[in-house]
């Protein structure tokens, strides 16, 4: 595996630490003019989403992680492990319930997203910033109310559960960002 | 992305009005005019012209000052025979490579013009100021640029709270004309780690040292510092102190442990301190003065730990500077000497967040 000293820390560099992958949030050169230079670094674990501070001594080299973000469709779950392709080379991955998170409710048959792989095997899935799900269960649609407010909860054909205006009703399809979890509006 | 770009040569055909008020309008004299090209090429600066003029007019502050104070400016060379020994600089090295000349003879970008002035001031030309650009190897971030640029003053027969009043006086008259209000606090070293650590610098324990950085989450020490406490020291005030610091407030912390001495003669009520003051402004380091050491005995001892210290970690050992030490032995008068970092003080002017903002062209696109 390659290895990189501090100097060429930056920000989205991916990094081997007591055995897990992290990447790079914040890299800081610290050197007081009569003093030793450091490097303040903050950084993510990407196994467990954690971040955490670290300080190393300029000069010091790290393992870089073989870390890639991939695109890749998604194909089917068979209940225990969630299956993605790449489209070009018809790569096929599987990925555990770990790696999948929060993203399997976003997860719809067919559609983009991006896989981290880690050692070729996948240890995170970020879906599309936006998502078209269809409704399955909401209460009956109001008509002639577009205000939005209040709203009432919708469950989405992943399984999803978000908060939708009151004149959306069952079978309707809605984007909605994966990112907050939040209604955008109602796809014709 | 569209910025909006100088560019030289497209003159107007004034140069201003003569009227000095005029003459440092908002943006200066019009000699550019403004054109839009898409941020693409390195070629080009990014700094705004609002930043060069802010720099140039630095400039012309500080010479101001010091005409008015009858302080002398020099210049010293930038490439010399000899470098610092100190093992936390690492300098840029080049060869001097003549057709017929015997051998290649290594010369060394400056750290700091501070041996050649006090040389100069050995000579006996009395006090003296330079704006000069200073090297070191390695240094690259928000706060560093491995070219930069320092103003460098020495003035004979002041002790450094006299400089200090200097000091004062001259960041008083540069921040009137950008507008910076700031306010100015004195302090010891020892003062400001039992405020903010509860820690006494010299006696407090190694162990409390160590255990004040994990309490504050800064795990890793050790493996930085090992049991060096000159390393804790400034371990803990970078990491600990600095982030702390009142914004605004020109602070000047002074009477540093003789652990960390440098170039500063000994407080002569207490040997465990130096008569060395640093200057902090918005968090960031920005000065580094002394109550110079004149005595050449104690400088050579210095310079030959420094080797030690060198050798021992496995850095490169250049010889140390003898023409400074010859110099010292001729006789430094008493003089008490300050260097500040133009970028960063340029950088608080201007409330510009990196180096890079206030460099025409900086490290990468040098």
């Amino acid at each position: 595996m390659a290895t990189v000293s501090t100097s060429e820390f930056k920000g989205g560099l991916k990094l081997m630490m007591d055995g897990d992958p992290y990447t790079i949030l914040e890299n800081e050169f610290v050197k007081p003019g009569k003093g030793q230079a450091f490097n303040r670094v903050k950084l993510r674990n990407l196994k467990t989403g954690r971040v955490i501070e670290r300080t190393f001594k300029s000069g010091d080299t790290m393992e870089t992680a073989d870390v890639v973000d991939t695109d890749m469709q998604y194909l089917y779950s068979d209940g225990e492990m969630w299956h993605f392709m790449v489209t070009e080379t018809f790569e096929q991955y599987a990925a555990d319930e770990a790696a999948v998170a929060d993203a399997r409710k976003w997860l719809k048959e067919q559609d983009e997203c991006q896989v981290t792989l880690y050692n070729g095997v996948p240890i995170a899935v970020t879906p599309p910033n936006f998502v078209e799900l269809k409704i399955v269960e909401t209460d009956p649609g109001v008509r002639g109310d577009t205000s939005g407010g209040g709203g009432k909860p919708a469950t989405l054909e992943t399984g999803a559960v978000v908060r939708v205006p009151l004149f959306i009703s069952t079978d309707e399809i809605i984007k909605v960002d994966t990112r907050t979890g939040e209604y955008v509006s109602r796809v014709k | 992305m569209k910025s909006s770009r100088w560019i030289p040569g497209q003159a107007n055909t004034s140069l201003g009005s003569s009227n000095s008020k005029d003459r440092w309008g908002p943006f200066g004299p019009q000699y550019f005019f403004q054109i839009s090209i898409p941020l693409t090429a390195d070629c080009l600066s990014d700094c705004s012209r609002e930043i060069l003029v802010g720099r140039a007019r630095l400039y012309a502050l500080i010479r101001e000052f010091f005409d008015e104070q009858s302080v002398l400016e020099v210049e010293t060379p930038l490439l010399c025979q000899r470098t610092v020994t100190d093992p936390m600089l690492d300098p840029f090295v080049c060869f001097y490579d003549a057709a017929g000349h015997p051998a290649k003879l290594p010369l060394y970008l400056q750290t700091s013009p501070e041996f050649a002035m006090k040389r100069l001031l050995a000579s006996g030309v009395g006090s003296i100021f330079q704006i000069s650009k200073a090297f070191r190897n390695g240094e690259v971030g928000r706060h560093h640029n491995p070219e930069f640029t320092l103003l460098e003053w020495y003035r004979v027969g002041f002790d450094l709270e006299t400089l200090q009043n200097e000091v004062e006086a001259l960041f008083c008259r540069v921040a009137r004309a950008f507008d910076f209000q700031f306010a100015v606090e004195r302090t010891t070293y020892c003062e400001i780690f039992e405020k903010y650590l509860g820690l006494h610098p010299l006696e407090s324990s190694l162990d409390a040292l160590k255990a004040r950085a994990e309490e504050s989450g800064f795990y890793d020490g050790q493996a930085l510092c090992g049991d060096h406490r000159a390393h804790w020291l400034d371990f803990l005030f970078s990491c600990l102190i600095q982030p702390e610091l009142p914004p605004d407030c020109l602070l000047m912390v002074s009477r540093y442990p003789d652990l960390l001495p440098s170039l500063a003669r000994k407080a002569e009520d207490d040997e465990r301190w130096v008569e060395r003051v640093e200057l902090f402004l918005g968090g960031m380091e920005l000065g580094n003065g002394f109550h110079e050491l004149t005595d050449p005995v104690e400088q050579e001892q210095r310079f030959l730990k420094d080797l030690a210290v060198r050798k021992q970690e496995g850095l490169t050992s250049p010889a140390m500077d003898d023409r400074l030490i010859d110099a010292l032995r001729l006789g430094l008068p008493d003089c008490s000497g300050i260097a500040i970092g133009l970028d960063r003080l340029l950088m608080i002017l201007t409330r510009s967040g990196r180096i890079e903002n206030v460099l025409a062209f900086p490290f990468l696109r040098a």
